[in-house]
């Protein structure tokens, strides 16, 4: 027993007893669970485990803490209609915008804020961390940090373009088989239901295989695979929409197909298919640095946080946390965005699926 | 009885016609290439004499459906045509892989399924509360995260700090079953964390459409207890649509074990998919390609079926 964990205790169970006291439940179960959880915890992994505890409870107060204040400023800064959406906003949503936000900095200004080059070596190997280099050098001795900020251009941007790509390619043809129906919808549905019917991963290194590796095929690639999903949304979707009488109204008025998608049916159905974009990045985002890491994504010397994880993959053996960095930078990405968009799925509920 | 038999039969011919699309797809994209196989594998200075003599003895001479029948025979009775690279049959080099998969596959399958159905259900009890928050957040998170960090991660601090388990899934047939557990525990871990987030998520929203559904409310107004509104009540209707989360995701299991057996240099078949992609080895990328597309197929024909089967209401289609 020592000073740590005594005061590791009481500081748990004297916050759960004020909040049991002020009546505070929710405050009061998740602080006496998380007693419990430490004394499981302290009892197997003994003061380290602890130590990890409160280094991950001090983390997410941190995080909460930024997420908090994040969203006070869009509040003050947005427009008064969006500001009040904002207000109702959860934490975890002001947090997945402000890692958002964070990383389309990064990827903006990479060469202004990365202190090297992405190809540049400037050391040895497998270089440890000093004042010059944040986080040490990769397996050519390049600059870790700079690289990973290069990647959030690189990794990021190319998942965006596919992802834009397969949505401009699902929602058109998606609406369009939606108002006009008959054959082509048939058509198309079918196609859909093939296409969906092999694993992306699957097809994507088939077709990656045949037709080479490089960013324009990449982009291709991924945005073929993943638009038969946008298609069958924007279709659901837009097949609701296409029985209203406002539709009907514009038919006889003798609009065209193309007034009625963009004018009429598009503004009727935004709200799902801009869920389903940060959903679709998700998942493009994912095959991107899957596929990266495989060594058939982004191609080197261009700095890619998938295939940097390959590389610096034998540093694990070692205890170091070299190759986490980039693919902890995937993850939170992802994580955010998914925050974001169970936010705009739960306002909209009713709209899931 | 005749009724749901048709449907069913239905479903799996629509299954059928499904696999052999895909079959054609498979066969077809490797004709799309610029040039032909024999180009592709002998490189831009090939001779012309090189390229007649491979393509005479990959049969590259006969018209593209001809060797699509012949390789769609090849492919039901177990003959994938020989590799490229090695010159060894495919088939071969398939077989004792796939059940390695099978293996990694199964074995994570019988941890997740049991835990993520009943913490779904638990939570769909809870809803709302903040345990519910908490595995909401911490189960997203696990979806986000790319299968390797979560690889590696385990593997710094089971395998590298804690050294608890190997951090290199090397198995062969002479190992006892244990040892292979052992081995094999970690990409096993890994995969159910991803797995279980996916279908806690899913049981837990379809467990909550059917307590918002006004039967269940009734039988809590006239006063049933509420394990027996679970059990008695909910469960039955619950049935469909668990089965099909189940097998939704043993299906994305079966393609998620790509990137965890490259992670854990597991002799599996996604990472020989992988090695014949980089080498761009055709027939061992075709027959991979078939064989994981198969089992999606399969694995999603039985979530269709055994909806069919469990639910009254689809047994009587209006």
């Amino acid at each position: 027993m020592n000073y740590f964990i005594i005061g590791f205790y009481a500081l748990l169970i004297g916050a759960s007893s004020i909040a049991a006291y002020n009546q505070k439940r929710t405050a009061f179960l998740l602080l006496f669970s998380l007693t419990l959880v430490s004394f499981v915890m302290g009892i197997v992994g003994g003061e380290s485990m602890l130590w990890g505890v409160t280094i991950l409870a001090a983390i997410i107060a941190f995080s909460a803490g930024v997420s908090y204040s994040f969203r006070e400023f869009l509040v003050i800064l947005l427009p008064l209609e969006m500001s009040k959406e904002m207000k109702t906003a959860p934490l975890t949503a002001g947090f997945g915008l402000f890692v958002i936000f964070t990383y389309t900095i990064a990827g903006v200004f990479a060469p202004v804020i990365a202190p090297f080059g992405e190809a540049e070596v400037i050391s040895s190997a497998f270089a440890p961390a000093d004042e010059n280099m944040l986080l040490g050098a990769d397996q050519l001795g390049r600059d870790m940090f700079s690289r990973i900020i290069y990647g959030a251009r690189n990794t990021v941007g190319l998942a965006l373009l596919a992802t834009i790509l397969a949505f401009l390619m699902g929602a058109t043809a998606g609406l369009y088989a939606a108002t006009k129906g008959g054959k082509l919808d048939q058509l198309l549905g079918r196609i859909v239901d093939v296409i969906m019917s092999i694993p992306s991963l699957i097809f994507s290194l088939l077709l990656l295989s045949i037709f080479g590796t490089n960013t324009a095929t990449l982009i291709i690639v991924i945005a073929i695979i993943y638009a038969p999903r946008v298609f069958r949304l924007a279709r659901s979707v837009g097949g609701n929409v296409v029985v209203m009488d406002y539709i009907e109204a514009a038919k006889l008025r003798g609009e065209g197909t193309w007034y009625l998608i963009r004018k009429e049916i598009l503004p009727n159905s935004k709200a799902p298919l801009i869920a389903e974009f940060g959903l679709e990045f998700c998942f493009v985002f994912l095959l991107v640095a899957g596929l990266s890491f495989l060594g058939l994504g982004i191609q080197p010397p261009t700095a890619d946080w998938g295939s940097m994880v390959r590389e610096n993959a034998t540093l694990i053996s070692f205890g170091e946390i070299t190759p986490l960095i980039p693919a902890g930078a995937i993850a939170l990405l992802t994580v955010a965005v998914n925050f974001v968009v169970d936010w705009m799925l739960d306002r909209s509920s009713g709209l899931k699926e | 009885m005749g009724d749901i038999l048709s449907i069913v039969m239905k479903r799996l011919g629509l299954g059928l016609v499904t696999l052999l699309v895909i079959s054609i797809i498979i066969f077809g994209a490797v004709e799309l290439l610029p040039g032909d196989i024999a180009q592709a594998v002998l490189g831009q200075g090939a001779t012309a004499e090189n390229l007649a003599a491979l393509r005479e003895q990959l049969g590259l001479n006969e018209a593209a459906p001809v060797r699509y029948l012949k390789w769609l025979g090849g492919a039901v009775t177990g003959d994938f045509g020989s590799s490229l690279v090695s010159q060894t049959p495919v088939a071969e080099a398939i077989s004792q892989r796939f059940a390695n998969t099978l293996f990694l596959a199964s074995y994570a399958a019988l941890i997740s399924v049991p835990v993520a159905i009943f913490l779904g259900v638990l939570v769909a009890l809870y809803r709302n509360t903040v345990f519910d928050r908490v595995a909401n957040v911490v189960t997203l998170t696990s979806i986000s995260s790319p299968e390797f960090f979560l690889g590696y991660i385990l593997i710094l601090f089971f395998a590298v700090k804690g050294g608890y388990f190997p951090a290199i899934a090397t198995i062969d047939d002479d190992m006892s079953i244990l040892d292979k557990l052992d081995r094999t525990f970690l990409p096993a871990l890994t995969m159910v964390l991803v797995v279980v987030a996916h279908m806690m998520r899913m049981t837990r929203a379809s467990i909550i459409n059917l307590l918002a559904s006004p039967y269940v409310e009734m039988a809590r107004l006239k006063g049933v207890p509420a394990w027996k509104v679970i059990v008695k009540h909910t469960l039955p209707n619950a049935w469909a649509p668990v089965i099909n989360v189940v097998a939704l995701n043993l299906a994305y299991l079966i393609t998620g074990v790509v990137l965890v057996e490259v992670v854990f240099v597991y002799p599996g078949i996604g990472q020989l998919l992988v090695d014949a992609v980089t080498k761009r080895d055709f027939p061992v990328v075709q027959a991979c390609c078939l064989i994981f597309a198969a089992t999606f197929i399969l694995l999603n024909l039985a979530a269709d079926v055994g909806s069919i089967l469990t639910n009254p209401r689809l047994r009587h289609p209006k």
